[in-house]
């Protein structure tokens, strides 16, 4: 696998010249459009999947194609293929310059930069779509014997690995002619608890960009006693409680309540649409001082990191929310553009099939200063989360839920009884009002999040300290 | 090469690279999408997709390739590269293509393909998106904003071939349109959306009609409050009750029963919902949006009765998922090019029963109407429910005021027992179907 220059690998598998993409970008702008972009990629990628102990499947799918995407103003003309000639692109760039058609004002994009020193967070010696297949179903093997070995009430697990390989190759109209090349490995661990007839399952897992025998360093077989352990803690869950109390959330994965309450509202296309709950509320509070939020791209090996987004920006830091106070959104070069505002390196998409969008990279809470046995002892009565599946928000009327896989009552400032998964509810603009304490233990997740947005699914990262909201409704049946 | 063609050509050399068995999947699409945002063209796109993906079964071990390099040589590599993965699995006496008894022999005409929709132009495609965002912007003073109006078409082939013989293929087309509104009230926004789909271009709903339908619904929700945390009953709109379906669905459905990870285990022939519940799967339902005539096995198609008057009659299955718990696939192998079949719903529906929905309302003396669920809080092992919610609250028989930021919790085992009512409003629009549905009591979280 080629993986040291993604424009060798792309002109010489499709046997293309810069000129010739020169001619085609050239067709693209010829209606007088703001901006044109083309986006090569190819795609490797290799699943192994266990269950009762034994590999069974196993999957390798390759995806390759280019889109040509044309600005002018507020639209997008856009044209993609998986067959990737010159006569192709040509005719791509004449269907996305339609949109060039009839367009009135000119409207400035941010001005096309040499990339920046780019960066370079997850170079690996082997890429791990090259790991041999052998060395995948031993690692899965090793998982089943460690959730095995936890308790003997586990009565199954299924295990998978995913490995990826992505090449891709941006070329603007704006003279930015940049490749990337990214690795993903994703581990992922449910373990089946059986007692006495009742079922329960517990899911653990992690990855990042980096090689595959990283997820040999220990970090597999803890995957694996940590989804039993989960297992075997819902075995004694009671019925969750039902009502507005105050809330623990545990440090890392539950970060996913800011991507939710907070992270979509500040991306850049619903607040110039001004759709967003968040719409026009730079610089006034939605938080308390002890809030503060930042998107990083910008993290060696993080799932979510990448050196450039998807239109060849840098990825960076952003501040969203300082002290409280709202600081800044998420963009893209369309929307950066027409809202004046400066690009973030957040304009990504799933595939060459898809028009890129202001997505989340990493999005977390920077550390407080509280022992997180503090905030817990601080609770009289409430619910402590630590664990969460899936979550979603209504960006317009900022109502946002995520759902608890693991959680605990806290009685008398201390951690008591497991409790039924339950989804939690509220509402974007005003929960980080309600945090009142902040630790000083921040983790960003294992490497498990996948952000889905207008039917495009990206990987992204999260992170939290422990944390207390003075009122969130939980969503048990015991009212 | 015709897309039933290079299906046939990948199992031939599968078997020649050393396979005992084989299939494969080919499908090709091309696809327009416009979007408009307050009249103005916001994205005009064309998409082009073509994949082959094949499967082998290397003694009793398995390995699935895909790829969207269709050349000679990009087809050439791929059989033997999938011997050489199945190689590294561990073998599965189960493992295998389905019973040749249980083919298709007859192709059925399933009028699944209208030449219409790869027709259309963008103009017209931008002109029906106006027409629906327009009539949702004239609505009302309070219709302030939009996120947009889109059309969306595609149309395409689906090929299949084993080494059993069978070598199938048949065309499908889709359109859609689809507006969201936003609304706004003493400074507090809201939006919903409405949207009309089909296999033929000329049975759309109205470009005006959808725009009127997704105003409708964006209004109500303005000065939503929160409701109080109680338990009662909870009327589910019929959007939002074919999501019930898809939960049914997913704990009858091989892939779970056989792991165990299903709350509906080792019920088949048992009452597991209200005599009032009758659901049905049709894969040949005329033009249905499921529809097909074969399914990604090559198996043959029919209508069956899956849940009769509350007693479980039929698991959706697939080959393997029917191998391992002793039964026979019920022809529900869904198969996307780069992976196994599992096995899953096509046309699924809830017979519509003797209510008009209003009367489902005016059952209700203090309870909840829902329009809209967020969230993934549902666990088919355990069948807990609880999901974020928005809806009007029903006070009287009446719907009285929207409410939202609130969950509605519960287990599906009792949820599918409670059902109290079932309407007469059943209309198809997605593949799963529903009418309007009554459950006698859940426990609402709010303040």
């Amino acid at each position: 696998m080629p993986s040291e220059s993604p424009e060798r690998f792309f002109l010489e598998r499709f046997q293309l010249s810069s000129g010739g993409l020169e001619r085609v970008l050239g067709t693209a702008v010829a209606r007088g459009a703001d901006w044109a972009d083309l986006y090569f990629e190819y795609r490797t990628a290799q699943t192994a999947s266990l269950e009762e102990g034994v590999v069974k499947k196993a999957t390798r799918n390759v995806s390759q194609g280019v889109g040509v995407r044309v600005l002018a103003g507020a639209r997008s003309g856009y044209a993609c293929s998986d067959e990737v000639t010159l006569d192709r692109l040509e005719i791509a760039a004449r269907t996305a310059r339609c949109i060039a058609e009839e367009r009135t004002a000119a409207i400035a994009l941010p001005a096309a930069r040499v990339p920046a020193p780019a960066h370079d967070l997850y170079a690996v010696a082997r890429p791990p779509i090259d790991a041999p297949v052998a060395d995948q179903v031993a690692l899965l093997a090793r998982i089943d014997a460690a959730a095995r070995a936890v308790d003997p009430r586990i009565t199954n697990v299924l295990a998978g690995v995913g490995l990826e390989h992505r090449i891709v190759y941006v070329v603007t109209s704006g003279g930015i002619v940049v490749g990337d090349v990214r690795p993903l490995v994703h581990l992922s661990v449910t373990c089946i608890a059986e007692r006495d007839g009742i079922r329960q399952q517990g899911t653990y897992g992690g990855g990042g960009r980096f090689p595959f025998e990283t997820l040999a360093d220990g970090r597999a077989e803890r995957f694996a006693r940590e989804a039993a352990r989960q297992a075997l803690v819902n075995l004694d869950a009671v019925d969750a409680p039902a009502g507005t109390m105050t809330v623990v959330l545990g440090p890392g994965w539950p970060g996913i309540l800011l991507h939710e309450a907070i992270g979509h509202g500040l991306e850049g296309d619903f607040n110039r649409k001004r759709t967003s709950a968040f719409t026009d509320r730079i610089g006034t509070r939605v938080g308390s001082e002890l809030c503060t939020v930042v998107d990083d791209g910008t993290i060696p090996s993080r799932r979510g990191s990448l050196n450039v987004d998807d239109e060849g920006t840098p990825t960076s830091r952003t501040v969203l929310i300082e002290k409280g106070v709202l600081r800044g959104y998420l963009q893209d070069r369309l929307n950066a553009g027409l809202m004046g505002m400066p690009l973030t390196g957040n304009g990504r998409r799933e595939s060459f099939a898809h028009l890129p969008m202001p997505r989340m990279t990493n999005t977390f809470m920077l550390a407080g200063e509280e022992a997180p046995e503090d905030i817990l002892r601080s609770v009289d009565k409430g619910l402590y989360a630590v664990s969460f599946g899936g979550g979603q928000v209504d960006i317009t009327s900022g109502k946002f839920v995520f759902s608890a896989s693991e959680a605990y009552l806290i009685e008398g400032g201390r951690v008591t009884r497991p409790v039924k998964g339950a989804t939690l509810i509220g509402n974007g603009p005003d929960v980080l009002t309600r945090i009142s304490r902040v630790g000083a233990d921040l983790q960003l997740d294992e490497g498990v999040g996948t952000c889905g947005k207008d039917g495009q699914s990206v990987p992204v990262g999260v992170g939290l300290p422990t944390v207390r909201i003075d009122g969130l409704t939980v969503g048990g049946t015991q009212a | 090469m015709e897309p039933r063609d290079v299906a046939r050509d990948l199992v031939a050399r599968a078997l020649r690279a050393g396979a005992r068995a084989a299939d494969a999947v080919v499908a090709e699409s091309e696809g327009l999408a416009v979007g408009v945002r307050l009249g103005e063209v916001e994205k005009l796109k064309r998409a082009r997709q073509r994949r082959a993906g094949l499967r082998v079964f290397v003694g009793d071990s398995t390995a699935i390739v895909s790829t969207a390099d269709l050349t000679p040589e990009g087809l050439a590599s791929l059989a033997g590269d999938a011997c050489a993965l199945a190689r590294a699995t561990a073998p599965d006496p189960h493992a295998g293509l389905p019973d040749a008894a249980d083919l298709a022999t007859t192709l059925p005409d399933l009028d699944l393909h209208d030449p219409a929709v790869e027709r259309v132009e963008a103009d017209d495609a931008i002109g029906w998106a106006n027409a629906a965002e327009r009539a949702a912007l004239d609505a009302g003073p309070e219709v302030t904003n939009s996120e947009g109006a889109e059309f969306g078409s595609d149309a395409g082939a689906v090929a299949y071939a084993s080494s059993l013989g069978f070598a199938g293929a048949y065309r499908g087309s889709h359109a859609s349109l689809s507006v969201v509104p936003v609304a706004t009230r003493n400074g507090s926004m809201q939006r919903d959306y409405w949207y009309t789909a089909h296999r033929k271009l000329g049975a759309l709903d109205a470009p005006a009609a959808v725009g009127a339908e997704a105003a409708r619904r964006t209004l109500r929700r303005l000065g939503a409050r929160r409701p109080p945390t109680c338990e009662c009953p909870v009327v589910f709109e019929p959007e939002i009750a074919a999501s019930l379906l898809r939960h049914l669905a997913g704990a009858i459905a091989g892939g779970a029963l056989y792991r165990k990870m299903s709350f509906l285990l080792d019920r088949l022939g048992e009452e597991i919902a209200s005599p009032l519940v009758t659901v049905i799967d049709d894969p040949l339902r005329p033009a249905g949006p499921a529809s097909r005539p074969f399914d990604g096995e090559g198996v043959a198609q029919r209508r069956q009765p899956i849940v009769e008057r509350g007693v479980l009659r039929s698991y959706l299955l697939d080959s393997y998922s029917a191998r391992r718990l002793g039964l026979r696939t019920t022809g529900h192998a869904a198969r996307s090019v780069g992976d196994a079949p599992g096995a899953g719903p096509t046309n699924f529906y809830l017979e519509p029963g003797p209510h008009a929905p209003e009367a489902i309302i005016a059952s209700v003396r203090s309870g909840l109407y829902v329009t809209e669920l967020i969230g993934f809080g549902v666990n088919l092992l355990t069948g807990d429910y609880s999901r974020g919610a928005a809806g009007i609250w029903i006070e009287n028989g009446e719907l009285a005021y929207p409410v939202e930021e609130f969950t509605i919790a519960g287990k599906l085992r009792d949820m599918l027992r409670d059902v109290e009512m079932v309407g007469s409003d059943l209309v198809f629009r997605g593949s799963l179907a529903c009418p309007t549905v009554k459950i006698a009591r859940m426990t609402v979280a709010g303040t």
